[in-house]
């Protein structure tokens, strides 16, 4: 079946599953504009808008769970999955060490003056190290990998599209997908969680300096509050979050370069589009993923 | 030729940063300065406005929506256990406006618009357009960034403001569906425990925050080298690097502002 | 130095059936068909030269030959496979026995020349001791073998093109796809890239596809002959027959309006031919 109104350079990715389904490729789509009359309705309009949605999610949909069914058979590119776990993961190592320590630090700052109205400094450590393991160190991690990784992810497939690179792989019987998509998709799966990990430790050794110096609170109880306050739904609560928001970060970035059109202009417009989107379901998936662990938190934990 | 030692290296690392940092303070220096000289450029000045704040609205509006709601959910179960339950609308009408507030928004515009001031502005320069304007005697940083800076600098405070409201809003809807509260306990307590001081924390924190994302996303656009590889290179290092400035200033401005206000 | 001429790989078609066959193909986009009912066919080690202007769906040709595009309507048949109904995942296979040289070379940036060329032989999980020779001789065979550990953006952009085609000829494909290969090179290195083309196809004798909208590149290839003894280009052929015979095809408004070889389309009277020609 072929859509006129928005044909997706992501169906190149689908022959495997699709019956009688060719590739299709990005230059279709560069001819492509909406088929509309002179003055079209509003109506019209918004149909459009939310037909491309739809289009758009779908193609989105298919790229993701083609990156991970890709593992089930060979080949798999596991050289190119190490190379983009030192990219995504070693990367970024420098401004998750940074930001967790200020973040650790500022929550401290914050809390503790408000404890220290009650002359309850002691809870301090409770309650940052709570917040940091729930919902800081995740969501914070995962916006800044996001910012960093999935726009370079974007840049980068856009730049290999738009000079015709992904076509060769493709001529020289290469699929993409197996070999650009899944291993960054693997990669930050791997490492995301990692990544927070070391961001929440480095958050309460923050929260742990901040407290010595400006709470006048001992170093010791500090960290020992902080871990004391820990339970193991808690932990478990982080660590899924940051998984998801490593696979949304990777899955947005292929998603975002594989579409680019318009040449070197479109791959800039892909870049920020990547951060964006990748931003924004980070923060709302964060929602419902919190509702989900707390009632799985009670409920089985 | 043999491998540089470790000082080496390390010494050109720092000298490299050094001068980084002292270029990146006179472009911005100067990028304010114009401000207060002619010649000003006002169409530019408001077309960035709306894209850098009408553009962001939707998506402050939405991000915030869910981080009040997650707020919330997370404090409701504490609270509800002391069951002191009405402190919620305290707990999250804090936290939006010292904190969370002023960062998440300031993540995400850095996200959206310091990549697009590097991405843009680094293409102008490899396309040479910026020689071309300065052929033509027209200041770049005047016509480029201050423009810029400041359409940042002001619309930033008044996106954390509809950004905080979308907050409390969603921090409403989940305290109503989970905790049963009520509109009216939630926001007369929300608003009551506010002081002057959380207030002004809540809007000089933006100020301070647009300034960085604006000058470093300029500065990455103007510095930029390699061709459009660079342009690449370039737009992700403006988000890296304004995002953890952010981060580093909020710890700074919040112990100052905590200390002057006797918080 | 080159090789031994290398006989054509065995396919499973007999000799007389065509390679390429296109039957009635009609691609296009929602703005318009760009070929509306295409049908042509290209024998063992011929050289088809497409010829048209820009926009007459030469690279869209090309790109379904060799199945990186399905067309709306219509067939097409390479080395007796039904390309245009193949499914993705057996199309990566089949492309084994086709080369492609794309307009701008479409080198990957981030690997030197030698693991460009070696792309192929890499992904079928050859082991070092039998790639680096092919590798070799086939950047022998461009003239290029001191480049091999130089990155892509280190090279001039005729340089470029040649490793292109050398990455294309590394498994001997039986049908070589050229888009364009001299388009935005100044005249000298078209030339180098033409003789390459010619010493391809008779060295190695290969089926090609050669799109350009420029005639004095079909006129070199149907002049000219390589003769592989004394390893000289010259006008004349090696011995009487015609063994790598050259036709023209010229598109035009989404259809064949011409095909035939290099003598009728110079006798031809045809206006818009004739402006080929100048």
């Amino acid at each position: 079946m072929r859509l006129t109104l928005l044909v997706s350079p992501v169906t190149l990715f689908l022959g495997a599953y699709d019956e009688n389904q060719v590739a299709e490729t990005p230059l279709q789509v560069s001819h492509q504009h909406a088929v509309a009359p002179d003055t079209p309705s509003v109506v019209d309009v918004l149909q459009d808008i939310a037909k491309q949605t739809v289009l758009k999610i779908q193609d989105y949909s298919k790229l993701s769970f083609r990156a991970l069914a890709n593992l089930s058979v060979r080949p798999r590119y596991v050289q190119d999955i190490l190379d983009q776990m030192d990219d995504i993961g070693v990367g970024s190592l420098p401004i998750v060490l940074l930001s967790g320590f200020f973040i650790g630090a500022v929550m401290v700052l914050q809390t503790g003056s408000q404890f220290e109205r009650f002359g309850q400094t002691s809870l301090t450590g409770d309650v940052v190290s709570l917040a940091l393991v729930r919902e800081l160190g995740p969501s914070i991690t995962g916006l800044l990998v996001a910012g960093r990784c999935s726009s370079g992810i974007a840049s980068e497939l856009g730049s290999m599209l738009v000079t015709e690179q992904v076509d060769a792989m493709r001529a020289m019987g290469t699929d993409p997908s197996r070999k650009l998509v899944t291993p960054r998709v693997v990669a930050s799966l791997m490492t995301v969680p990692l990544l927070t990990t070391i961001s929440v430790f480095v958050g309460l050794l923050g929260g742990m300096v901040s407290s010595v110096f400006s709470l006048r609170l001992n170093a010791f109880t500090f960290w020992q509050r902080a871990v004391a306050a820990l339970e193991f739904s808690d932990l478990m609560q982080g660590f899924s979050k940051s998984i998801i928001f490593g696979f949304i970060l990777a899955t947005v970035g292929c998603y975002q370069g594989l579409s680019v059109r318009g040449g070197t202009q479109g791959v800039g417009r892909a870049t920020t589009q990547a951060v964006v989107v990748s931003s924004i379901l980070i923060i709302v998936s964060d929602t419902f993923l919190t509702k989900l662990a707390l009632y799985l938190a009670e409920k089985v934990f | 030729m043999s491998e540089p030692s470790v000082p080496v290296v390390v010494g050109n690392a720092l000298k490299t940063w050094t001068f980084s940092i002292q270029d990146y303070s006179l472009l911005s220096a100067q990028s304010v300065r114009n401000i207060f000289t002619t010649r000003r450029y006002f169409t530019d000045l408001v077309e960035q406005m709306d894209l850098i704040g009408v553009g962001s609205l939707l998506i402050v509006a939405v991000a915030l929506l869910c981080v009040g709601g997650v707020v919330v959910l997370n404090a409701a179960s504490q609270f509800a256990r002391f069951g002191e339950t009405m402190l919620t609308g305290d707990a999250v009408s804090l936290a939006l406006l010292r904190e969370l507030g002023p960062v998440f928004v300031a993540l995400l515009v850095a996200g959206r618009n310091a990549t697009a001031m590097a991405s843009e502005l680094g293409s102008m320069v490899v396309s040479d357009q910026v020689d071309a304007m300065r052929g033509f005697g027209i200041d770049p940083v005047r016509k480029l960034m201050t423009p810029r800076v400041l359409a940042t600098v002001v619309t930033l405070p008044l996106l954390v403001a509809v950004g905080d409201m979308a907050g409390l809003l969603g921090g409403f809807i989940v305290a109503n569906i989970t905790l049963h509260l009520g509109w009216a306990t939630f926001m007369t307590r929300a608003i009551k425990v506010l002081v002057f001081g959380d207030l002004c924390m809540g809007f000089t924190k933006p100020v301070v925050f647009g300034f960085i994302i604006s000058t470093v996303g300029c500065y990455q656009g103007f510095r930029v080298e390699g061709g459009t590889a660079g342009v690449g290179r370039a737009t992700i290092a403006a988000f890296v690097v304004s995002s953890v400035a952010v981060l580093v200033a909020d710890l700074f401005v919040t112990k100052l502002l905590l200390y002057v206000f006797n918080l | 130095m080159d090789p031994s001429p290398i006989p054509s790989p065995v396919s499973s078609l007999t000799d007389g059936e065509p390679v390429i066959e296109f039957s009635d193909v009609h691609i296009g986009f929602t703005d318009g068909d760009i070929l509306r009912g295409v049908s042509f066919s290209a024998q063992s080690r011929e050289t088809l030269v497409l010829l048209g202007e820009t926009g007459t769906g030469k690279t869209l040709t090309l790109k379904m030959a060799a199945g990186l595009l399905c067309p709306d309507r219509g067939q097409i048949d390479v080395l007796g496979n039904r390309v245009s109904s193949m499914r993705e995942h057996d199309l990566l296979a089949f492309r084994r026995k086709v080369g492609f040289v794309f307009q701008e070379g479409a080198l990957f940036d981030s690997l030197t020349v030698g693991d460009n060329v070696a792309y192929r032989l890499t992904e079928d999980g050859l082991s070092q001791d039998e790639i680096v020779p092919r590798v070799e001789e086939v950047l022998r065979f461009v003239e290029l073998e001191h480049t091999m550990d130089l990155l892509p953006s280190e090279l001039s952009g005729g340089m470029r093109r040649r490793v292109s085609i050398a990455r294309a000829l590394v498994n001997h494909p039986p049908i070589v796809l050229y888009d364009s290969p001299t388009a935005g090179l100044d005249p000298i290195t078209s030339q180098t890239i033409i003789t390459l083309i010619l010493r391809l196809r008779d060295v190695y004798g290969v089926t090609s596809l050669l799109a350009t909208h420029r005639l004095q590149d079909g006129f070199a290839l149907a002049n000219f002959r390589f003769d592989p003894k004394s390893r000289r280009v010259s006008r004349e052929s090696p011995s009487g027959t015609n063994l790598a015979p050259t036709r023209f095809l010229v598109l035009r408004d989404g259809r064949v309006y011409f095909e035939g070889s290099p003598d009728e389309i110079l006798a031809s009277k045809d206006p818009y031919l004739q402006r080929f020609l100048i």
